[in-house]
């Protein structure tokens, strides 16, 4: 019988993800998927899984498990107390939860996303070749819930010890590495060096579609209406008013505002821990 | 044909109009460009994860000098769409259109489309095929919510809404067909590429 999870308490946002839907965004399905995904692929590691395995994502505010069956488990990403029946264990290390023990997670200490992997991954219903919850279609298993239970998979690796240098704070400031393009050219003289000469602060709109900034705005040069074209993640849109938002994994397929530049895909990971608040500031890659 | 580069592993190719952008698409298809997305849009075609940038951008010079102008007649069976036109938009778009409520069912329904490209959500597949029609514009206030199956126009594109969602086309119908079921190896009904034809059908 496979091992059960239960949420006790979901927290304000706790979604099912994976490595995302990939090869559907011409049928309009965003790609989904982990934000953080080094966290993610790290949690894996910890317990055994391969990198495919579905983790829990959480936002902010943590999320309590209890387990039916004896299984591994680890927390990484945001950082965040860990507790198993309210004894304190290590972040970022694997632990043995035992039948009938909670798992409980805080709030994100600093950054804003925690990861929770456990061994076998969580076996939720594939759709489209992914377990990944898609908050902008709806795709994939539904947010957690408390009382909700998900199943685990067959575990099929050996856990593994602490082997990457543990992000333990994430900084109120970013520094985030942009490729020019593909529409800077819809933007006023010089959009480039204004858009890295300010820092721009993180809304509290920002969701798993984008991270939503505040700050001076972007002086379009082109009138025209942009006809909707194909974006990518880490795209930085500029709608009307002006204020960029960065693309994360739920990001529509298409969109009809220009996109003034693309973050670095190595800078992803950042972008997904940027609390409301935080500061950011764009680099030219 | 223009060739914009879009981070570090993703090309954007412009074109004229929808047709030529069909006919890139198409083409990418014939291909079987290695790339992670390709997706058609309007005047565009996006080519995200693409395994060898600079050989897609020589590669794509080449596909330039295969100069054609019609629009592609797209592919396999025609898809049916069996359609009620008594949408509530009905008469300002035939006004819009200078006819009749009934000439405009039968505009809709002799006329075979073939889709451009798909977006706004899973299985929304716009319908080319009445770019003679001025183009219609969108609601001034979106409805808050659209039913599923619902037959829409906008600029010069028909769409139906595969689910129940917000939305801005002006509404001449609605269909029972299933749009989309991500349980089917194909889930969208109607895909870049795929030939339609709406069917009027009593409610």
């Amino acid at each position: 019988m496979s091992t059960k999870l239960t949420v006790l308490d979901a927290g304000p946002l706790t979604t099912v993800q994976d490595l995302g839907r990939r090869g559907y965004a011409h049928l309009g399905v965003p790609r989904s998927g982990a934000l953080d995904m080094a966290a993610a692929g790290y949690a894996n590691r910890l317990v055994g899984n391969p990198p495919e395995a579905a983790v829990l994502e959480t936002t902010l505010g943590g999320v309590s498990i209890q387990v039916s069956g004896s299984t591994m488990a680890a927390v990484t990403g945001a950082p965040a107390s860990v507790t198993v029946d309210g004894r304190p264990r290590p972040f970022a290390e694997p632990l043995l939860l035992r039948a009938g023990e909670t798992l409980t997670v805080g709030p994100a200490v600093s950054g804003l996303r925690s990861y929770l992997s456990f061994a076998g991954g969580v076996d939720a219903t594939p759709v489209l070749g992914s377990r990944s919850t898609d908050t902008l279609s709806g795709l994939g298993p539904p947010r957690l819930t408390s009382g909700a239970k998900l199943e685990l998979g067959v575990p099929v690796g050996e856990s593994h010890g602490a082997d990457v240098p543990v992000v333990l704070r994430y900084p109120d400031t970013a520094r985030v590495r942009l490729v020019p393009g593909p529409r800077h050219d819809w933007f006023t003289e010089g959009v480039l060096d204004f858009l890295t000469s300010t820092s721009y602060t993180v809304s509290a709109r920002s969701n798993r579609v984008g991270v939503r900034l505040e700050g001076p705005s972007l002086e379009r040069r082109e009138r025209a209406e942009l006809p909707s074209e194909g974006l990518v993640l880490g795209a930085v849109q500029v709608p009307a008013s002006g204020q960029p938002l960065v693309f994360l994994n739920d990001h529509p397929t298409t969109g009809g505002y220009p996109v003034v530049g693309v973050v670095a895909p190595e800078d992803l990971n950042v972008c997904a821990q940027l609390r409301p608040g935080c500061m950011l500031r764009f680099v030219l890659a | 044909m223009r060739v914009l580069r879009v981070g570090t592993d993703s090309l954007l190719v412009e074109v004229a109009d929808t047709a030529a952008a069909m006919r890139v698409y198409d083409e990418a298809r014939r291909r079987e460009v290695k790339a992670a997305e390709v997706v058609p849009a309007a005047r565009t075609v996006l080519f995200a994860g693409v395994a060898d940038l600079s050989r897609l951008e020589v590669d794509l010079a080449s596909w330039e000098s295969e100069k054609a102008t019609s629009r592609p007649s797209g592919s396999g069976l025609v898809v049916e769409v069996p359609t009620v036109y008594d949408g509530p938009d009905m008469e300002s778009v035939a006004r819009h259109w200078d006819v009749s409520t009934r000439e405009l069912v039968d505009l809709h329904t002799s006329t075979e489309m073939v889709v451009a490209f798909c977006g706004f959500a899973p299985g929304f597949a716009y319908c080319t095929g009445l770019e003679a029609m001025r183009p219609v514009p969108r609601l001034d206030e979106p409805r808050t919510k659209v039913p599923a199956g619902s037959v829409g126009l906008a600029d010069v594109f028909t769409g139906v809404y595969p689910s129940a969602s917000p939305g801005g086309w002006q509404l001449i119908g609605r269909t029972d067909l299933v749009l989309w079921d991500e349980d089917r190896e194909q889930p969208a009904t109607l895909a870049p590429g795929s030939r339609v034809r709406f069917v009027e059908v009593s409610g």
